[in-house]
């Protein structure tokens, strides 16, 4: 059953191909004097915040920015690697909006809503001429032409990049463009600003509670509006490949105040990270998805030799070829190495759990990169010099420049990391949380359940489903900021032109930024004996071990009893130093755990409801005798969209997806 | 000119690396003409050189080009070492400066005065006397006996040979520090500025440094 | 491993401060120098002590956020490597390490090793951007790009932000930082067209937030963790030069 309390406004004008062109030409406008007098508040300066708030700005609205960190320019956005999607078709190789609209549904594994993402595909083209006019230096032919890369999910070139480093440069291009309107007084910046709730006037969202993270002083903003670009949550888990500060509370406060939550059980675990080397490793870094090209994932056949490189009495370049277990091939000949994401991982830890982990962790497969390197590049080098029958050695030294110059900088950085050269040993890998599919419920205008307030790029569930594709979070997010909400925003203000400031004073202010205080004082005055990251890795634990890359409802009903039990020794034994009044990394923390704790149990709970495994979703009560996902499109086809009743208790509220331009159908990669 | 160039950092550069250069160059003929003494006659060409620098109007404009040239070089580079001492106020307890930078590049003020506190000697050895004295008015005093008289003082020559030292470090960083302050940057012609200020800062005092060395050993009579 | 370690202990930007010595027993090789840090925090913690202020975020090396001056040496002994990359394999058992915020006079310490940046922001806002509204661009590939442009470009626009170039000069100088995103845009076609005023405007306002002058000693490029080159500072001075010359303002 569809909900009441759910409309997702999709326009009903024309097919999906003309929805967004004519909803476009529709939007109510805003004369521009009017819009001098709106002012929108915007959490978050990452890819969403940053090109939202630009772009609005330039529009004529005043806004205001807030961000944790000491600068726009360092939110999270800035760590992605790969690149970013746009279906230009610059190497004629057939690609088209239709495409790329085609490749994130099925990639999504039909949970994603249509017309969003056709709607996202069609912008995709302007992001990237958009960030090339701000100075983005994208990679490049020698024609001076822009150079494309292929990626995971799809059989076309349409991935752009700029080195390993195109989320730096995409946000570097926003941060510019947020600089620019900083200095026009269009913008002003709240840097080392925590946003720690919502301000709702008359069921509309007003304004913001923020931290001055520097002074400890609580700061009330109004707003007519209200947009959350705050990110992912996928440190629910404590160890993931986001950053350290990146968290759930923004979400989270407006959450409790009425906005629904959908889908936060899907979460993105990435195959290729470095893995856990101790019980001291505070996050993960992510290795890219590039090297299945090349590399070969295996571990030990004989459970003996993984104990025995476990405990270090072997080396993995002591077993011969026929000792070891090259899972991925023997499982899915058809795609091998290059099964998608979930798959990968899922296999990884099946592995592991059997206890053939080949690290001291017991958490760790193999890549190994020393077959092509000989074999495949070795040899191409050997024909290339003439030479007959080359030993290994000589193969060796052939191959190894032609894998440096592809995969460098990757391997320069495991051998920081690790310590270990990954030319003359196999690399260590495990899987890790990556990303969040899963998040605030918003319409196709972007707005949340609470009109006035919107969530844009990562913290909202929009476009990808059940799982994401590589390379289109980035496209998303600038999406999102750039080419939808400057319009969208405008059906909501068009009807507030005549809605003055509310002053700060007013009593939905005061009883906010009570909420806040009260929460901080209770946390600083528990006076306990543990840390804050006690109790997040061990909050950590219980979400990777039983809400992780494979669940079922066993573990999910213990895992929900087991976080309400940790979450109340949390709120008895937690103990945070210093005050309120001053700069308190501490403090902050233990407000974001807080959350965090509230946002697993949701996360458990909407796990334990969908009876079937999608994406990154895998049930283990539900998969095909082969071990394979098993979706359930006749009872799930739905974005579940909880709503906050009270401590432990939400309502599920059901947004049905219908498919009119694409055939559901099953993935396979045998 | 633009309104206040040289209020600007940049600005400041340029003068520096103006002045210094104009004073690389001043050193190439101050050393080319003293490498006369070298000819060993007695000082005969040398003398007539020098006769003609003091006594001739365009030289004695040039000169007070180039002591403007000084006095810009001098005064910019104090501001400048103010101006950044103050941009750090509060230290560090530790600093390996060593593994990321050159002692000498560091320490430019110090080496520019260890030279200033050279010149000012020099120039009352010579300068004031050529210029200010009727020391050699009679004729039968030359400029050339005067150095021979002055470097017969091993003191002297010990300092003369450190100031060159400091002279050869100042310019080690300076003639291609020059270059960078005006933005020429190539990758392919810095390599060789470089080397070409490295020879050039050693073989320019280290000839400079012959001169009261050979005098005192009584190589050149 | 055991490691003693002196850090830089201040309240606020008011406080005097002074160095603390601990010493941490159960060292990893593996872990980041970052962990260590948190190591020592969850050990003041336990003891009933205020925890080591601190900034980062990624500890991927790319944010720019982390910041320490590691006995005498901005993000540690190695190069082209941020605090949060560094290991402490790089560090002997029984080694005794000074850790330092970051010192400059535009760089106030908030609070023990985290110091405030935002002098870097405002630099930005002077200058460093295209201005193009969004929607106004044309098609990407309009504009051709010669390779050898894009990739230096790119070079310089690998710059993260994170002030170890001042922290490193001893003029305490931020022409590294700022040379980068001037020579970004003036190494690509879209940056032309604001290529004066630019220069002119980032210069005049990296002058007014304090940092010093630099005198080409090349600490900065030799601690600067995305290995940004010293030719971007000539690159600078030229296009200073030249735009302050031919300014007509
Ligand atoms: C290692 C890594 C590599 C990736 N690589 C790719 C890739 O190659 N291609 C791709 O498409 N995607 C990639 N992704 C995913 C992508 O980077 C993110 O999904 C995307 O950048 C999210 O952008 P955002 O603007 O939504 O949020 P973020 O960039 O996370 O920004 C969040 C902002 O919100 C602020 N904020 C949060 N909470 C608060 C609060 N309470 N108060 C005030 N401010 C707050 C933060 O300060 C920050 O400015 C990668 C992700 C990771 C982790
Ligand atoms: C003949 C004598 C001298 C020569 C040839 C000379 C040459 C130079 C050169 C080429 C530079 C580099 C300029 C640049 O980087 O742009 C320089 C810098 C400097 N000089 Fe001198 N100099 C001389 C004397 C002095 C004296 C007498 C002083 C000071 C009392 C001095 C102080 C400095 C300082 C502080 C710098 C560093 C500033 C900078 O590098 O920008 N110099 N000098
Ligand atoms: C060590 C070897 C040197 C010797 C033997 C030497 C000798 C002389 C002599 C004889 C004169 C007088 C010339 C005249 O009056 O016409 C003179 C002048 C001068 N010297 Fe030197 N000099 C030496 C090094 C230097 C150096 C290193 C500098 C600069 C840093 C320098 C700067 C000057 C200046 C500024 C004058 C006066 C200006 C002029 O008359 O041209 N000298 N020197
Ligand atoms: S130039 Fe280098 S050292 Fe300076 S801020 Fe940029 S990355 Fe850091
Ligand atoms: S170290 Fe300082 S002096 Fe210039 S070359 Fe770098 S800014
Ligand atoms: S924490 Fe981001 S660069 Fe070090």
């Amino acid at each position: 059953m569809a909900s009441s309390k759910l409309d997702s406004k999709i326009p009903e004008n024309g097919n999906v191909e003309q929805k967004w062109t004519k909803y476009r030409s529709t939007v109510p406008l805003i004369n521009p004097a009017n819009k001098r007098s709106i002012e929108v508040i915007v959490i978050g300066s990452g890819l969403a915040g940053a090109s939202a708030a630009a772009s609005l700005a330039e529009l004529g609205y005043k806004v205001k920015v807030f961000c944790f960190q000491d600068s726009a320019r360092r939110a999270h956005s800035i760590a992605a690697q790969g690149g970013i999607n746009a279906a230009k078709n610059y190497q004629n190789d057939g690609d088209s909006v239709y495409r790329l609209f085609y490749d994130t549904v099925k990639g999504g594994d039909y949970r994603s809503r249509e017309a969003n993402v056709y709607r996202l595909a069609e912008v995709s083209a302007s992001i990237i001429d958009q960030c090339v006019a701000q100075g983005v230096p994208f990679a490049r032919e020698y024609g001076g032409y822009l150079s494309n890369r292929s990626f995971g999910g799809t059989q076309v070139q349409r991935t752009f990049y700029a080195a390993g480093q195109t989320g730096q440069q995409l946000l570097l291009g926003a941060y510019s463009a947020l600089m620019r309107q900083v200095n026009l007084g269009q913008v002003q910046m709240y840097t080392r600003h925590e946003m720690l709730n919502t301000v709702t006037i008359d069921g509309k969202c007003r304004g913001v509670i923020a931290r001055n993270l520097i002074t400890g002083e609580l700061e009330r903003h109004f707003g007519h509006a209200v947009l959350l670009c705050s990110g992912g949550y996928g440190n629910v888990f404590f160890l993931s490949t986001n950053a350290m500060g990146s968290n759930a509370t923004a979400a989270w406060k407006a959450h409790k105040k009425g906005a629904f939550m959908a889908n936060p059980c899907f979460t993105q675990i990435h195959p290729t990270c470095i893995p856990v080397s101790g019980e001291h490793q505070s996050k993960l870094t992510l290795m890219s998805e590039s090297l299945r090209n090349d590399g070969r994932i295996w571990v030990p056949k004989k459970i003996e030799d993984a104990k025995a490189i476990r405990e270090g009495k072997k080396n993995p370049n002591d077993l011969k070829e026929e000792e070891r277990d090259y899972y991925l091939e023997r499982r899915y000949p058809a795609f091998g190495n290059l099964v998608p994401r979930d798959v990968a991982s899922r296999a990884a830890k099946e592995r592991c759990d059997a206890g053939f982990g080949v690290n001291a962790t017991g958490e760790a497969v193999y890549l190994d990169f020393a077959y092509n390197l000989k074999y495949k590049y070795g040899m191409i080098e050997a024909h290339k010099h003439g030479i007959k029958n080359p030993t290994e050695e000589q193969l060796r030294k052939l191959g190894k420049p032609i894998v440096e110059e592809k995969y460098g900088n990757l391997f320069d950085m495991y051998k920081q990391i690790t310590g270990v050269d990954p030319y003359d040993n196999p690399m260590m890998i495990y899987p890790a949380v990556h990303y969040t599919m899963g998040g605030l419920w918003v319409d196709y205008n972007l707005m949340t359940t609470i009109p006035g307030l919107y969530a844009l790029g990562e913290a909202n569930f929009s476009d990808h489903g059940a799982n994401r594709l590589g390379a289109s979070a980035l496209m998303q997010g600038l999406a999102d900021g750039y080419f939808v909400i400057p319009y969208t925003i405008g059906a909501y203000l068009n009807g507030e032109i005549r809605t003055k400031p509310i002053s700060t004073t007013h009593e939905a202010f005061e009883k906010a930024e009570n909420e806040v205080k009260e929460q901080i004082s209770k946390l600083l005055n528990i006076k306990g004996t543990h840390s804050v990251d006690h109790f997040h890795k061990k909050l950590g634990k219980i979400m990777w071990e039983k809400c992780g890359m494979a669940r079922n409802s066993k573990g999910l009903q213990e895992a929900i009893q087991e976080i309400r039990a940790l979450r109340e020794e949390f709120w008895k034994d937690l103990r945070v130093p210093g005050t309120d009044k001053e700069f308190n990394p501490e403090l902050e923390k233990a407000g974001r755990v807080a959350d965090f704790m509230e946002l697993g149990e949701l996360m458990c709970i909407d796990a334990l409801h969908r009876n079937e495994s999608c994406g990154g979703h895998f049930r283990e009560e539900f998969q095909t005798e082969e071990g394979e996902a098993l979706r359930d499109d006749a009872n799930f086809c739905y974005a579940a969209a909880w709503e906050y009743k009270e401590t432990n208790n939400w309502e599920l509220h059901k947004e049905e997806l219908k498919f009119e331009n694409i055939k559901i159908a099953q993935r396979s990669y045998k | 000119m633009a309104k206040g160039l040289f209020s600007y950092s940049i600005g400041k550069k340029f003068i520096m690396g103006l002045t210094g250069l104009f004073l690389v160059l001043f050193l190439v003929v101050h050393c080319g003409i003293n490498f006369l003494v070298f000819l060993n006659d007695g000082g005969e060409t040398f003398n007539a050189a020098a006769e003609f620098m003091a006594h001739n109007w365009i030289m004695r404009t040039l000169e007070i080009g180039l002591f403007l040239g000084f006095i810009a070089h001098i005064a910019q580079s104090i501001i400048l070492t103010m101006e950044n001492k103050k941009a750090r106020k509060i230290g560090y307890a530790v600093s390996n400066a060593n593994a990321n930078s050159k002692w000498y590049s560091r320490s430019m003020s110090l080496l520019g005065i260890l030279i200033l506190m050279f010149l000012i000697i020099h120039l009352k050895h010579f300068w004031i006397v050529s210029r200010f004295t009727d020391h050699f008015s009679s004729g039968d005093e030359t400029l050339y006996m005067e150095m021979k008289e002055v470097f017969e003082n091993p003191i002297v020559v010990v300092i003369y040979c450190l100031a060159m030292i400091a002279l050869a470090y100042h310019l080690m960083h300076g003639f291609q520090s020059a270059f960078q302050s005006l933005g020429l940057n190539h990758k392919k012609y810095t390599p060789i500025i470089k080397k070409m200020g490295l020879i050039y800062s050693i073989l320019i005092p280290f000839i400079f440094a012959l001169m009261p060395l050979a005098f005192y050993f009584q190589i050149i009579k | 491993m055991k490691i003693t370690l002196k850090v830089w202990r201040q309240k606020n930007k008011n406080d005097q401060g002074k160095f603390e010595t601990y010493q941490l027993n159960e060292i990893s090789e593996d872990m980041s120098f970052l962990e260590m840090f948190d190591v020592l925090n969850e050990q003041l913690i336990n003891e009933n002590k205020e925890p080591i202020a601190f900034d980062h975020d990624c500890r991927e090396g790319i944010c720019g956020m982390c910041s320490m001056y590691i006995n005498g040496r901005p993000h540690g002994p190695l190069r082209g490597v941020t605090t949060c990359q560094l290991h402490m394999r790089s560090f002997k058992d029984g080694d005794t390490i000074v850790v330092e915020p970051w010192r400059a006079n535009a760089f106030p310490v908030i609070k023990d090793l985290a110091v405030d940046r935002t002098q870097f922001d405002r630099v930005m806002q002077a200058g460093g951007f295209v201005s193009v509204n969004t929607g106004s661009a044309q098609d990407a590939n309009a504009l051709l790009v010669p390779k050898d442009d894009a990739d230096k470009a790119f070079a310089a626009a690998a710059c993260i932000g994170c002030g170890a170039c001042v922290a490193s000069c001893k003029n305490a100088s931020a022409m590294l930082f700022v040379s980068a995103k001037i020579s970004q845009f003036a190494l690509l076609p879209q940056g032309q067209a604001e290529k004066k005023q630019r220069v002119l405007d980032m210069v005049s306002q990296m002058d007014e937030e304090g940092f010093g002058n630099c005198t080409n000693t090349g600490a900065c490029e030799a601690e600067c963790p995305k290995n940004i080159s010293l030719e971007n500072i000539a690159r600078m001075n030229r296009e200073y030069l030249c735009a302050s010359l031919s300014s007509e303002k």
